[in-house]
């Protein structure tokens, strides 16, 4: 019995490193992906960040490390849910037909994907995290670990989001223009530009909302040693959302059409 | 190997299939011939368990296609109509994924990759990103990825279509060679009445959702009444010979001068017919094709209607919607 359980988890796992292996060779293979979306975040990083910067706020940093962390998580707010974009891709070039013929569950394909998705980000922020050793942040090797975990765990949640999305949304047209109006509001209303101690209630509210609020908080708080809540907070509150926006997902996955 | 019961799919109005019945034995090569829209492709989607049907079912190696959908996959191979492999990874990377969806034990997976690639003669171009293939070397990587786990049933859904008559032999003689040395039972789909012709041990004509005959393509044919055989005297009709004496001849057919044979196996058997025949001006040959099979059950003919696009046609599509 035990036996045949271990041979079932091995052949799921299995599953996971093929359907990543396969993400993550597209992923080598378009670099050029890379380049593009490191473009944005670190646009903001230095023409916001030294724009506002030079002015006079009450921050208690500079404003460009200030918004850092928040950089790093806008980052990965905007690759994670647009990796959910792959999954029509997927079923444009029928790639989706020959994973849902085999016997793997749509809930291994749907980790698979992620696994992906997670992947993408963490090069995404690896290019970031570098820059910011010129902007003088310093890591050391328990913040490095807790910002991996942190980004590892937000991309989870966000490329499940987007996944979700992907599974209802039959064109990429729909598809940039339902996810704009998601990752836009995720990105302003998670304190990754202002501090979110002294908000009117109403703006207070959502943030408290937003998965990306606790990740911005919990860099902050790793990275700065400035921070809202605590980390462990953060982090508490940011598993609550991804394992809700994964259930979402895994839902959203089971129901999709397979042709 | 498949028992395929009352099966009924409806698309809203739209009665895609009209209520299926057929059975396909262990190790034949099953065609599905019919013009594009007749359901063939509904039908492979859903005993490969990608499509539910809104009535009756289907036992595929002897399991549910409802109830038992993961050893249905398990048991099956599956080409569809559009290559659907990456094209950004090499014909090896693909069948790598594949082999690890489909749980092959680390040991063996090696072996078994290059054994499907030499049997689909790609090994020389294993290592080139499958955009560069050409689209016979891309069906024949489908073919590699989809036999990979030794399945039991192989679905092959239009397996020639958009290829060029060259490509189109070379994949005939790579099926051929497959039901040889994998021993599987083949279902293929097709609008080409000579691929039926070529590989099918029986085929199912498909029209309109209901399938409308189902023999082997011999029997078919002889639904006809057999090879046609005419043959033209220089005078007349010698009087004292009856060819219905002959057990091979089903029917026999006078005009003017010549006489018009319905009979089985010409090739053995026509010189038994010549034999005492004087006076023979000449002697015409007609094998009777598929598309006349056809023609006789449907009163349609399977030409006209243009195949269904490859990708750059459900691209523009896809522009389209």
């Amino acid at each position: 019995m035990l036996s045949t359980k271990n041979h079932k988890l091995n052949i799921i796992l299995g599953q996971l490193y093929g359907l990543w292996l396969r993400e993550f060779k597209v992923f080598l293979r378009e670099r050029s992906r890379l380049v593009a979306s490191s473009f944005t975040p670190l646009l903001w990083l230095f023409v916001i960040g030294s724009g506002l910067g030079s002015t006079n706020l009450h921050i208690g940093t500079d404003y460009q490390k200030f918004i850092f962390p928040g950089i790093v998580c806008m980052s990965v707010i905007f690759t994670s849910v647009f990796f959910g974009s792959y999954i029509i891709w997927d079923r444009k070039f029928d790639f989706l037909k020959s994973v849902m013929v085999s016997p793997s569950s749509r809930t291994t394909v749907f980790v698979g994907k992620t696994l992906g998705g997670m992947t993408t980000s963490l090069f995404q922020v690896a290019i970031i995290l570098v820059i910011g050793v010129f902007l003088g942040i310093n890591y050391n090797a328990l913040s490095l670990l807790q910002i991996i975990s942190i980004v590892l765990i937000l991309s989870f949640a966000l490329t499940s989001l987007g996944l979700t999305f992907g599974s209802y949304i039959e064109s990429l047209e729909g598809f940039q223009l339902i996810v704009s109006f998601v990752v836009f509001p995720l990105f302003f209303l998670s304190g990754a530009l202002f501090p979110i101690d002294d908000l009117p209630a109403w703006l207070k509210f959502i943030t408290l909302v937003d998965p990306a609020t606790y990740s911005v908080d919990a860099l902050r708080n790793s990275i700065l040693n400035l921070g809202t809540y605590s980390f462990e907070q953060d982090l508490e509150i940011l598993l609550i959302f991804t394992l809700i926006l994964t259930l979402i997902g895994i839902f959203s996955f089971r129901r999709m059409k397979a042709v | 190997m498949i028992i395929v019961k009352n099966l009924v799919k409806k698309y809203g109005d739209f009665c895609a299939l009209k209520g299926l019945n057929f059975e396909v034995k262990e190790n034949e090569i099953f065609g599905l011939l019919g013009p594009n829209g007749a359901g063939k492709t509904t039908l492979i989607h859903i005993l490969a368990t990608l499509l539910k049907p809104t009535e009756g079912g289907a036992i595929v190696n002897g399991y549910d296609i409802l109830h038992n959908a993961t050893k249905v996959r398990e048991s099956i191979g599956v080409v569809f109509q559009a290559p659907s492999s990456d094209d950004m990874l090499t014909g090896y990377e693909n069948l790598k994924v594949h082999a690890l969806l489909y749980g092959i034990p680390r040991n063996l997976r090696e072996n078994r990759i290059l054994e499907v690639l030499s049997l689909t003669g790609l090994n020389e171009r294993k290592n080139d990103q499958v955009k560069k293939y050409s689209g016979g070397m891309r069906r024949r990587l489908e073919i590699a990825r989809g036999l990979l786990h030794h399945p039991k049933v192989f679905f092959l859904d239009e397996p020639t279509l958009g290829l060029d008559p060259q490509s189109r032999e070379t994949m005939w003689r790579y099926i051929k060679k497959i039901v040889k040395e994998e021993k599987v039972t083949i279902i293929l789909t097709t609008h080409y009445m000579e691929e039926a012709d070529m590989l099918c041990d029986r085929i199912a004509f498909i029209s309109n959702g209901k399938i409308i005959a189902l023999d082997s393509p011999s029997k078919l044919k002889q639904e006809i009444g057999g090879d046609i055989v005419k043959i033209k005297f220089i005078n007349k009709i010698p009087a004292n010979i009856d060819f219905n004496y002959f057990d091979f001849v089903h029917r026999v057919e006078q005009k003017e001068n010549s006489v018009i044979i319905y009979m089985d196996k010409v090739n053995s058997n026509l010189h038994k017919l010549i034999k005492d025949l004087d006076d023979v001006q000449s002697i015409e040959y007609n094998k009777p094709s598929l598309n006349d099979v056809f023609l006789k059950f449907s009163g349609d003919s399977l030409s006209g209607d243009s195949p269904e696009g490859g990708f750059m046609q459900r691209y523009a599509q896809y522009k389209k919607s």
